[in-house]
């Protein structure tokens, strides 16, 4: 009988790990709208493909429009010349910048990290995204800002090359939330969050699964091994 | 009943007469089984530091089942190797379950196998006649080691290329060959365009061999049988119980445990056990402000910087372990388990503790308080070695042993 018992749990482990819900991520989606709208005039998210977006909760035609809305490279013209087409779900969230000289070139020398995985590389990870989105004031008295920077009390120099993205109402929501600066700074550091762990909710979710499973499994061992020893 | 004894396993006896199936008569392997894997007699007092070869045995399929799977779409080149891993994380379906308990397989690893071998130090398993299982376990772990480091650069991050350089910088201070070897390493002067392939197959290749290694490993333990906490060998059929079902029901129960502990590791909390810092792609033109290497390495790592020449570095690591490969021989004492040594057994937590404090050094930067706390406890970690265990091994008066294990 303890067999069959142990080989019914073992049976069980896969099956309810396929069925691991998919979150709400309503920050995160309204966050991919702040970094579509005005992220990506800079940097990069060269790791994620359009069609990974659909871990947000996107529905396949909600990504055919974004794709839609992406220009990317094309194949040279019959002269030669750089063409331009709409992307598809497998082509990658890359920079605008054809290069890295032009992209210094457009941002004062500074060069726009690539974000995918920012907000695991940078310490504080998204908090600290949000306080650098919604930390550019006015530089106290008697402090200069050199040409090109930016007064950010978030950043170790109280500078940044960066000019201040966000602002109430830079971004459209369609879901009706009020863009404030607070709300995009928010939503932006939580799409970067996913970006930079897209399986946590499910990882989660297969962990505690996972160790409830083994606990219980646990228990079953050690009683047949308390009625197996109790024999010596 | 009444399991049999290693000792009845003469190598003289008449072969037993061939019975059984088709396969049976011409391979006996099923009849091989049952004696090594389940009337194999156990000493019957083992407790749950004799858990951790089985949990070393487990971890080793995961890696290498994990390992084949990642392999499949890890693309070794220096253009390739870090977006493979990208899309294996983000996209490849449960490519992000095969990476997080490959991951958390390789630290559990490595804290399975030191626990392992500390038992082993702390209950004799070294003395005759399991010299060769010590050297055979040593062997191992010196596979692994190399395995975790070749693995460790696959991705290509920043802490993968500069742990290559670190690494290929001590290997080059080997006086004489020390240059050639390291450019046949990384294929090249530094780490690049040959180091993924040169690194992929190495790893596999070292995959492969701790298997072999493990081969031997329990070969080697079914001949002499298992030491147990008394340390003192089964006198008679009474001190030992059958592998099957004793032991494979309290392993069991062992396993889960852990199995709970590495998924959970792997699952909930990967952030303990991963340098955020490789997941920013290698860069030659960038040094990291401080090169950490894997917890597991830290010990080593202390010792590597502990004095300020390469080689005295590279010999002094290599030393580190060469004297846990020389106990047997440095520890000539005829008791085995430390309970029964008065002197041994302190001896043994002041032992465990500077390698503790070597691990802690290792992961800070070699300056200051570190940096001599690393020598002092590198220092400790020679002197039970090479001069506490010998002179203890004279001048103790071991307590009296118990007579049977039951
Ligand atoms: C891949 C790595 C290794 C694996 C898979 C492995 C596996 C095992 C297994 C399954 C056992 C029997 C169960 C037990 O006593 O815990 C064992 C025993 C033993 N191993 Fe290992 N081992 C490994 C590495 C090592 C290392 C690094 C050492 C020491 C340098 C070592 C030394 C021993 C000794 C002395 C025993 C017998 C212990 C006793 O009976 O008291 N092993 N090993």
């Amino acid at each position: 009988m303890k067999p069959v018992l142990l080989a019914a749990f073992a049976a069980l482990l896969p099956g309810v790990t396929l069925a691991a819900p998919i979150r709400e991520e309503g920050a995160a989606r309204r966050g991919l709208a702040v970094y579509h709208q005005v992220c990506s005039v800079c940097h990069s998210l060269s790791h994620v493909e359009i069609g990974d977006l659909a871990g947000l909760g996107l529905s396949d035609r909600q990504l055919r429009d974004l794709a839609a809305d992406i220009q990317v490279a094309g194949p040279p013209g019959p002269d030669g010349t750089p063409t331009t087409r709409a992307a598809n779900l497998s082509d990658r969230l890359l920079s605008h910048f054809p290069d890295e000289a032009s992209a210094r070139a457009a941002n004062n020398g500074a060069l726009p990290p690539d974000l995918s995985e920012i907000a695991r590389t940078r310490q504080g990870g998204a908090h600290r995204i949000f306080t650098l989105l919604t930390g550019y004031t006015d530089p106290p008295k008697g402090v200069s800002v050199p040409d090109g920077q930016f007064y950010n009390a978030a950043t170790h120099t109280h500078l940044i090359a960066m000019p201040p993205p966000l602002a109430d109402g830079a971004v459209t929501y369609d879901d009706g939330t009020n863009p404030t600066l607070a709300q995009e700074a928010h939503d932006a550091a939580a799409f970067l969050a996913w970006s930079a762990d897209p399986h946590r909710s499910a990882r989660h979710w297969l962990g505690g699964v996972t160790i409830a499973f083994l606990a219980v499994l646990a228990g079953l061992v050690f009683a047949l091994k308390r009625r197996v020893w109790s024999r010596v | 009943m009444t399991p049999a004894t290693r000792l009845d396993l003469d190598p003289d006896q008449a072969p037993e007469p061939a019975t059984g199936s088709w396969l049976e008569r011409r391979l006996p392997v099923g009849r091989a089984l049952r004696r090594e894997y389940r009337d194999y007699p156990l000493p019957r007092n083992l407790n749950a530091l004799w858990f951790f070869g089985a949990f070393a045995v487990v971890t080793l399929a995961a890696m290498i089942v994990t390992g084949i799977c990642l392999a499949l779409h890890y693309t070794p080149t220096e253009a390739g190797a870090f977006d493979s891993v990208e899309a294996i994380i983000r996209r490849v379906p449960s490519g992000w379950i095969l990476r997080s308990v490959h991951m958390a397989g390789a630290s559990c690893f490595f804290a399975v196998l030191y626990v392992h071998i500390f038992r082993g130090l702390y209950y004799g398993s070294y003395k005759a006649p399991r010299e060769v299982l010590w050297l055979s376990g040593f062997v191992a772990l010196l596979m692994v080691m190399a395995t975790a480091f070749f693995g460790y650069v696959l991705p290509w991050g920043q802490m993968s290329y500069w742990g290559a350089v670190v690494v290929g910088n001590a290997v080059a201070a080997i006086p004489l060959i020390g240059h050639p070897l390291a450019g046949m390493l990384l294929g090249g002067d530094a780490p690049g365009a040959a180091t993924p392939m040169r690194f992929f197959v190495l790893h596999m290749l070292c995959g492969g061999l701790i298997c072999a290694v493990l081969f031997i490993h329990i070969a080697a333990l079914h001949v002499t049988g298992s030491n147990n906490p008394a340390g003192i060998e089964p006198r008679s059929p009474a001190d030992t119980l059958p592998m099957h079902p004793f032991y494979t029901t309290k392993d069991g129960v062992g396993l889960c445990l852990f199995l709970a502990v590495l998924l959970g590791l792997a699952f909930l909390a990967p952030a303990l056990l991963t340098e955020a810092d490789n997941y920013l792609p290698a860069n030659p033109l960038l040094t990291p402000p401080d090169i950490t290497p894997e917890w597991y390495f830290t010990p080593f790592y202390a010792l590597l910087r502990s004095v300020p020449s390469r080689l005295g570095g590279l010999l002094l690591a290599g030393a580190a372990l060469a004297v846990v490969a020389a106990v047997p021989w440095l520890d000539r004492a005829p008791t085995r388990s430390a309970r029964f040594r008065p002197l041994a057994r302190p001896a043994w937590f002041a032992m465990a503790a500077s390698f503790l404090l070597l691990g802690l050094a290792g992961s800070h930067e070699a300056t200051g308080f570190w940096l001599w706390l690393g020598r002092l406890a590198g220092l400790y970690w020679f002197l039970h070695f090479l001069v506490l265990l010998p002179l203890i091994a004279r001048i103790e008066r071991p307590l009296p042993l118990p007579t049977s294990l039951a």
